[in-house]
C-alpha cells in the first residue's frame, strides 16, 4: 500500500469562466438542434396549439365580429398556455426519462459536464419553443382573426408564456424521474390533457361547472393562463400577485419532488 | 483509425503510482450481490483488463470508479480524490455501454459538445481522426451501424485527452476487422502513458491488450496475474471418456482442473493430458471412448471460473 500513500496527484488545468460560458451555450444549442430535428417533438409541440387555435379561435366562433375577435384574443392566451405546457412537459419529462433510462445521462455524468448545464439547456430549449408557439399564435390571430394587441401587450404575452417554461419544466423534471423511457409519453399525456381541460385552456374557465372553477386554482396551468389573459387585457381576476406566488410555490414543490427522486436514483441502476 | 495521438499539455502519470483504487468494495442491488469485497489498484500507465462473464460485476465496478454509483461498503479513490469530484473527471474518459444515444445529432456535433466539457480537449479534427470518424462526421447518430456507434462512443471517451480511460466492453458488436483497429488504437493510447481499465468477456482480448488481468466471477475476484500467468492456469487439454469411476474420485487426480459427468461419460479440463490419462488407466483399465482435445480459450476460461466456483470460494 506504499504506492497508495503518494498516489498520483498532479495538477489539473482549471476551466476558465469563458470555457464555462461556451459549455453552457453549446449544451443549449445542441439541445435545441436535437429537438428541432425530432419531427414528433418539433412539429407536434408547435403545430398542435396552432391547429387547435385555428379550429376553436377562428373556425368555430360566433358570427358577430366583436365576439369573434374577443374569442380569438381569449384563446390566444389559453392556447398559448396549452402549447407552452406541451413543449415544456415533453421537452423535460420525455427526454429526461429516455436519456436517464437508456444510459445516455450516465455517459454525460461520467464526463465533467456540470449537471446544471444539462438542465439549463432543457429549460432554454423549452423557452425557445414556447416563444415560437407564442409568436406563431400571435401571427395567426392578427392575420386571420382580427386580434389587435398593442406591442406592449404582445411582448407581455410572449414573456409570460416563455417564463411559464419554468413551472412546467419543473413538473416535467419530476415526471422525468418518475417515468420509465417507454411509459413517459403516455404518462405525460395522461397529465397534460386533463390538466389543460380543467384549467380552462380549451373551454373558458367561466363556462366550466362551479366546482371545476374552484378546483382549477390548485392547477398550475390555470395560474399561467390568468397571467396570459392579463397580458391581453382579458383577465377577470384582480392582481397578478396571487398567481405568481402560486406558480413559485408549485415550482418549488416540483423541484423538491425531483430532488427526492434524483436522490433515490443515486447509486441505483439508473442515472 | 490512425495510431497517433498528440501529447497532453501536462505530463503523463508517472508509471507505477496508483492512479485509482478500490478497497474492499461491496455493492448490492436489492437481493443481488453485485460485488463482494473487491479490491484493486490501477497503476499509472498500465492496461488492466477486468475479465468475466456477463453479470460478474464488471460494469458495477467501473460505475463506482467513475463516481456514478456509491459502494455499500469499502472505499474508492481516483487520483487520490473522491471519484465524484468534477475536477477528477477532467482527467478521466469513459466509454460506457449505452442503449440509446440522441440520434438526431451528427457525429461531429457529439464530439464537439463533449470536447467543450474539458478544459484542454484534443482538437476535434484529431479526435475524429483517431477514432476513425472522419468519413462519417456529418452523419446523424441514428444512421450509423453498430460498429460506427461504438467508434463514436470511443471518440467521446478520448476527446478530453484524459490520462485515465475506462473502456466498458469497447469491442462488443464489432466485427473482426473493426476489433483489430480498436485494439491498435487502445495500444497506442497505452504507449503514450495513458492508464486504461478495460472490461471484456473475451480472454483473447484481455490477452491481446492487457498488462494485467483480473478475473471477476459472481462479484468477486477469482484470479489475478499477467496474461501469461492467467493462460498458464487456463490453457490445457480436454479429456473425454466413459468410465465407472466416480466424479469425486476423478477430481482428486492431480492435474485435473475440473470434471463433469453425465451418466458414465466424463469431461475433464486438465493442465497436461498424459499424466492424467496414465493415472486414469491405472485406476480403471476398462475405461473407453478416450478422446483428448486442445481446449479452446473460452472453454479454458470457463473451466477456470467453474473450478473456482466448485471449490466453494463464492
Amino acid at each position: 500500500m506504499a504506492a497508495a500513500s503518494f498516489a498520483a496527484r498532479l495538477t489539473v488545468p482549471q476551466r476558465s469562466f469563458r470555457n464555462l460560458v461556451e459549455l453552457f451555450a453549446k449544451e443549449a444549442m445542441y439541445e435545441v438542434v436535437k429537438n428541432v430535428r425530432i419531427p414528433i417533438y418539433a412539429v407536434s409541440t408547435v403545430a398542435f396549439p396552432l391547429m387547435f387555435y385555428v379550429l376553436f379561435g377562428i373556425v368555430l366562433t360566433p358570427n358577430n365580429p366583436v365576439n369573434r375577435s374577443q374569442a380569438a384574443t381569449y384563446l390566444l392566451a389559453t392556447m398559448g398556455t396549452f402549447g407552452v405546457m406541451g413543449a415544456s412537459l415533453f421537452g423535460f419529462a420525455v427526454s429526461l426519462a429516455v436519456e436517464r433510462g437508456q444510459g445516455w445521462l450516465q455517459v454525460k455524468r461520467a464526463s465533467p459536464m456540470p449537471l446544471s448545464a444539462y438542465f439549463a439547456a432543457k429549460l432554454i430549449s423549452a423557452m425557445l419553443f414556447s416563444g415560437t408557439i407564442a409568436v406563431g399564435l400571435l401571427t395567426v390571430g392578427s392575420v386571420f382573426a382580427h386580434v389587435r394587441l398593442a406591442p406592449v401587450q404582445a411582448a407581455e404575452l410572449i414573456s409570460v408564456l416563455m417564463a411559464a417554461s419554468i413551472p412546467f419544466g419543473a413538473l416535467g423534471l419530476a415526471l422525468g424521474y418518475i417515468a420509465k423511457p417507454n411509459s413517459a409519453p403516455p404518462v405525460v399525456n395522461l397529465i397534460y390533457l386533463p390538466l389543460s381541460f380543467c384549467s380552462g385552456l380549451w373551454i373558458p374557465i367561466f363556462l366550466l361547472p362551479k366546482f371545476l372553477q374552484q378546483a382549477a386554482r390548485l392547477l398550475p396551468p390555470f395560474h399561467v393562463s390568468q397571467l396570459a389573459l392579463r397580458a391581453v387585457g382579458m383577465s377577470r381576476e384582480t392582481g397578478p400577485t396571487g398567481h405568481i406566488q402560486a406558480l413559485v410555490g408549485f415550482t418549488l414543490l416540483f423541484l423538491g419532488v425531483a430532488v427526492v427522486l434524483y436522490r433515490r436514483d443515486e447509486g441505483q441502476s439508473y442515472g | 483509425m490512425a495510431a497517433v495521438i498528440v501529447q497532453p499539455p501536462w505530463p503523463a502519470t508517472p508509471p507505477k503510482l496508483t492512479v485509482a483504487q478500490a478497497n474492499r468494495v461491496s455493492k448490492a442491488y436489492g437481493s443481488v450481490q453485485a460485488l463482494r469485497e473487491v479490491s484493486l489498484g490501477l497503476r499509472g500507465g498500465e492496461l488492466l483488463a477486468l475479465l468475466g462473464p456477463n453479470g460478474a460485476g464488471k460494469t458495477t465496478l467501473v460505475r463506482m470508479l467513475l463516481g456514478l454509483a456509491s459502494p455499500d461498503s469499502g472505499r474508492i479513490s481516483v487520483f487520490g480524490a473522491d471519484p465524484r469530484d468534477e475536477i477528477m473527471r477532467y482527467r478521466v474518459g469513459a466509454m460506457l455501454q449505452v442503449a440509446r444515444v440522441p440520434e438526431t445529432l451528427r457525429v461531429r456535433e457529439h464530439i464537439d459538445l463533449f470536447s467543450s466539457y474539458y478544459p484542454n480537449p484534443l482538437p476535434i479534427a484529431e479526435t475524429l481522426r483517431i477514432a476513425g470518424l472522419e468519413e462519417i462526421k456529418t452523419r446523424r447518430f441514428g444512421e450509423l451501424s453498430g460498429g460506427q456507434r461504438q467508434r463514436v462512443l470511443f471518440g467521446i471517451s478520448i476527446c478530453g485527452n484524459p490520462d485515465l480511460l475506462f473502456l466498458d466492453e469497447p469491442t462488443v458488436g464489432l466485427d473482426v476487422e473493426a476489433r483489430r483497429l480498436m485494439w491498435a488504437q487502445i495500444r497506442a493510447l497505452v504507449a503514450l502513458g495513458k492508464t486504461v481499465l478495460l472490461t471484456t468477456h473475451y480472454l483473447h482480448e484481455a490477452d491481446a491488450l492487457a498488462d494485467r488481468i483480473l478475473v471477476l466471477q459472481h462479484g468477486a475476484i477469482v484470479a489475478e496475474g499477467t496474461p501469461a500467468e492467467i493462460k498458464a492456469r487456463t490453457i490445457g487439454k480436454q479429456v473425454r471418456f466413459s468410465s465407472r469411476l466416480s466424479v469425486e474420485e476423478i477430481r482428486t487426480i492431480p492435474g485435473v482442473v475440473s470434471a463433469t459427468a453425465d451418466q458414465q461419460k466424463f469431461e475433464l479440463q486438465v493442465q497436461a493430458a498424459e499424466p492424467v490419462v496414465r493415472e486414469l488407466l491405472l485406476r480403471d483399465s476398462w475405461l473407453s471412448d478416450l478422446e483428448v482435445t486442445t481446449a479452446g480459450l473460452e472453454e479454458a476460461f470457463l473451466a477456470l471460473t467453474q473450478n473456482h466456483h466448485s471449490k466453494g470460494v463464492n
